[in-house]
């Protein structure tokens, strides 16, 4: 039974754990010498992507290769004018092909799922607008789950550009479905109205948000929004939202830092916390993205066995 | 009043009509100062006291809290030609006024935490009076990128504004309120839609007949509807810096009645003074917001009685000779104002309009709570800046004596009625003899 993976509003907490649970195989066979199995071998998976990223497309990338699927990489090149005509122009193309999985990234909120819609193939949201990165939350929970054990009854703060962030939204979601309590720290300016629905704390000061929190979940502030714009400047960002080791006092001692990646230092983290090897999950995310890509791979594609429950989207 | 008397350590002033609003009182006493801070309050004869403490009979006299004078432009930095930290200060002790919050609008802006610890040390040094500097709202008070608000704010500012510039941009403004709030930073804001305020005076019959450009009091209602909607939908500090119309007054009463937390100024031109003023093309009556209607200064009188404006203050703003005897249109805006805010300010009491305890805090308290600050009130332990003053001692306003570099006033001349005897700063004695 093929899936999409559109999004975790609305996952419960069954197929996460199942999404884990599956991905931990992967772990243990990413650090093995031979990585590859043969799972996906004849499979087509295309990663499509309408806004720049490295990391992400990688991270996919090397997930299907070492499960044996054909992986094609498209950047498409988005203009304001024809987006929309564009996106379901391109679907329709690439649906001649047969492939049997889209991994996509699009910069409008709500594009992926659009494309999905017109497309026989499984489709994995790569991260659409501000709206969803699930398989960024799905690994934030796998690397959390495997330091601290659980998810459930954690404290998590959330802190930096939340508005802007599918990151943030994602883990949301995941964070208190899994029954962790999440905290969202950051200036009003970079909160969407209404932040309070997720049913997250709302904090606008360091001190307070990270007070006694299990994990402290830094966000990217694009550099374009440090100009007076969403904040004065860099160095009153920094001075306030960027985790130092001042700001990480107020944390529970054994608190874990993260970071969804790329970093700017010196914005909205110090080096020497970023880099600290005893509190810093932020390597451990990137390589539990792999596993985590290659569960996701799997199940959108109906071949994980002893499959738990649905993902949304199901019926593609 | 005893000339010969220290005012160093301790003394007591007694018998005078003492009005502190912040705690209620309207009655005859005495006060006691010690090191600078109010040591207590009494109704009665104060008999326990060593003979030696200096005595000052306030017979006759009102004593207050020193008035806080909260949108003050003085020429430090960069026009000192205008005015010094040490004119000013002079101007406002004889005035009354122990704290001027000052303008950021200098060359340079005050945008930057360098500039504003320049400011206060320099102030510290040079005035007699308080200053508390205000910073920028945005850079350079250009109206397009925030100011650091939290270093501001470590830095000494108590709140922000761009002056006599409006913040035209509508998202800019819901994002300052916004950040600012985080400060606990009020913004001051001159509500004024620029774009309809080209003109150089009130618009309506007396700017058609002399040929000049009018402001219409709209350029000030919309700005203020607007500002009001955006500090609700962010929970923003608001406070209008100096209204004049009575359309922005009663909307200001309307988001006050549905429980919005915002406050307003005015300034007394715009509740003695209408826009007849300007008739002869008189440029020293020049001011923003123009003056009105005779109505609408009836209407600014009647929010001050009935609290929908908070605050007044002298919007002192000294302009050189060069700079106002031009034609109307080039002549700057501004009015120098700090001795005569209390009494032009007493017209409303003498005239029946405002008691006066109300009117006192419209300079103390008011502006005291609008800053946060611990000033503006005469309670046991509070720094000792106080004023003692003649409800009713007639004068003369003269320009030419007057103790600010700049003497465009247009009250000189006139009559005024009530008139500051002594100012004590931190009981300091900085005016009176």
């Amino acid at each position: 039974m093929q899936h999409h993976l559109l999004g975790i509003e609305g996952m419960t907490a069954a197929q996460i754990t199942a999404l884990l649970d599956l991905s931990e195989r992967h772990v243990a066979a990413n650090r093995a010498e031979e990585k590859k199995s043969a799972l996906l071998r004849g499979r087509t998976q295309i990663n499509l992507f309408f806004e720049n990223s490295t990391r992400t497309r990688t991270s996919f990338e090397l997930a299907g290769k070492r499960l044996g699927a054909d992986v094609i990489n498209m950047s498409v090149a988005t203009s304001a004018i024809k987006k929309g005509e564009t996106l379901i122009d391109t679907a329709m193309t690439l649906n001649a092909m047969h492939p049997d999985l889209l991994v996509v990234r699009h910069p409008d909120s709500g594009a992926v799922a659009l494309l999905a819609g017109k497309v026989d193939a499984a489709v994995i949201n790569a991260g659409d607008g501000r709206h969803e990165h699930p398989t960024q939350a799905l690994l934030d929970a796998l690397t959390i789950r495997r330091r601290k054990g659980r998810l459930s009854g954690l404290t998590v703060a959330i802190c930096g550009d939340i508005l802007h962030s599918r990151v943030a939204r994602s883990n949301i979601h995941l964070l208190s479905v899994m029954g962790a309590r999440v905290r969202l720290v950051a200036p009003p300016t970079l909160l969407p109205e209404r932040a309070g629905v997720f049913g997250a704390e709302i904090h606008h000061d360091m001190r307070a948000g990270l007070k006694d929190a299990d994990i402290v979940m830094m966000l990217r502030l694009q550099t374009e929004r440090m100009q007076g714009s969403f904040v004065p400047s860099i160095r009153e960002y920094y001075h306030f939202f960027g985790l130092d080791r001042t700001k990480l006092a107020h944390a529970r001692p054994d608190a874990l830092i993260m970071h969804p990646g790329p970093m700017n230092r010196g914005v909205e983290i110090d080096s020497e916390v970023a880099d600290d090897i005893h509190r810093s999950l932020i390597r451990e995310q990137v390589e539990m993205g792999v596993a985590i890509r290659m569960a996701c791979l799997q199940y959108c594609l109906g071949l994980s066995d002893g499959e738990n429950g649905k993902v949304r989207g199901e019926d593609a | 009043m005893n000339a010969t008397i220290s005012d160093a350590g301790r003394f007591l002033i007694e018998n005078a009509h003492i009005v502190d609003p912040a705690n209620d009182v309207d009655a005859v006493g005495s006060v006691l100062v010690e090191n600078g801070r109010i040591a207590g309050i009494r109704h009665d004869a104060i008999e326990t006291l060593s003979p030696d403490t200096a005595r000052i009979d306030g017979r006759g006299l009102h004593l207050a809290p020193g008035l806080i004078d909260c949108f003050v432009t003085t020429g430090e930095p960069g026009e000192e030609a205008r005015e010094t930290f040490a004119t000013a200060g002079q101007a406002a002790a004889a005035g009354g006024i122990t704290t001027i919050v000052t303008l950021p609008d200098t060359n340079p802006v005050i945008d930057d935490i360098a500039l504003l610890e320049y400011l206060r040390h320099r102030a510290a040094r040079e005035c007699i009076v308080n200053v508390l500097p205000l910073a920028a709202a945005t850079r350079g008070c250009a109206g397009r990128e925030m100011t650091e608000y939290g270093l501001m704010r470590e830095a000494g500012a108590i709140a922000i504004t761009d002056a006599y510039s409006p913040i035209a941009d509508a998202l800019l403004m819901r994002r300052i309120l916004a950040y600012a709030a985080v400060f606990s930073l009020p913004l001051l804001h001159h509500v004024e839609v620029p774009e309809l305020a080209t003109g150089v005076m009130n618009e309506g019959e007396l700017s058609t007949r002399l040929g000049l450009a009018g402001i219409p009091n709209a350029a000030e209602t919309i700005m203020l509807e607007r500002d009001l909607r955006l500090a609700e939908l962010t929970g923003g500090l608001y406070h209008a810096a100096l209204l004049s119309t009575g359309d922005a007054a009663a909307a200001l009463a309307r988001a006050k009645d549905a429980g919005l937390k915002v406050s307003a100024g005015t300034a007394p031109q715009y509740f003695t003074l209408n826009e007849l003023e300007v008739t002869d093309y008189r440029s020293f009556a020049k001011v923003s917001p123009p003056l009105r209607a005779e109505e609408d200064r009836q209407a600014i009188a009647a929010a001050l009685k009935d609290g929908t404006i908070d605050v007044i203050t002298s919007a002192h703003r000294p302009q050189d000779v060069e700079s106002k005897r031009l034609p109307f249109a080039q002549a700057a805006s501004g009015i120098v104002g700090l001795e005569t805010l209390l009494a032009a300010s007493l017209q409303l009491y003498h005239g029946g309009e405002l008691p006066l305890p109300r009117l006192i805090a419209a300079m103390t308290c008011n502006p005291a709570r609008l800053f946060g600050l611990d000033r503006g009130n005469l309670a046991k332990g509070a720094v000792a800046d106080m004023i003692l003053f003649d409800t009713d001692a007639p004068w003369i306003v003269d320009a030419a004596v007057m103790k600010s570099k700049c003497k465009n006033t247009p009250f000189d001349k006139r009559p005024m009625q009530g008139r500051v005897r002594a100012t004590w700063v931190g009981g300091r004695r900085v005016f009176g003899d």
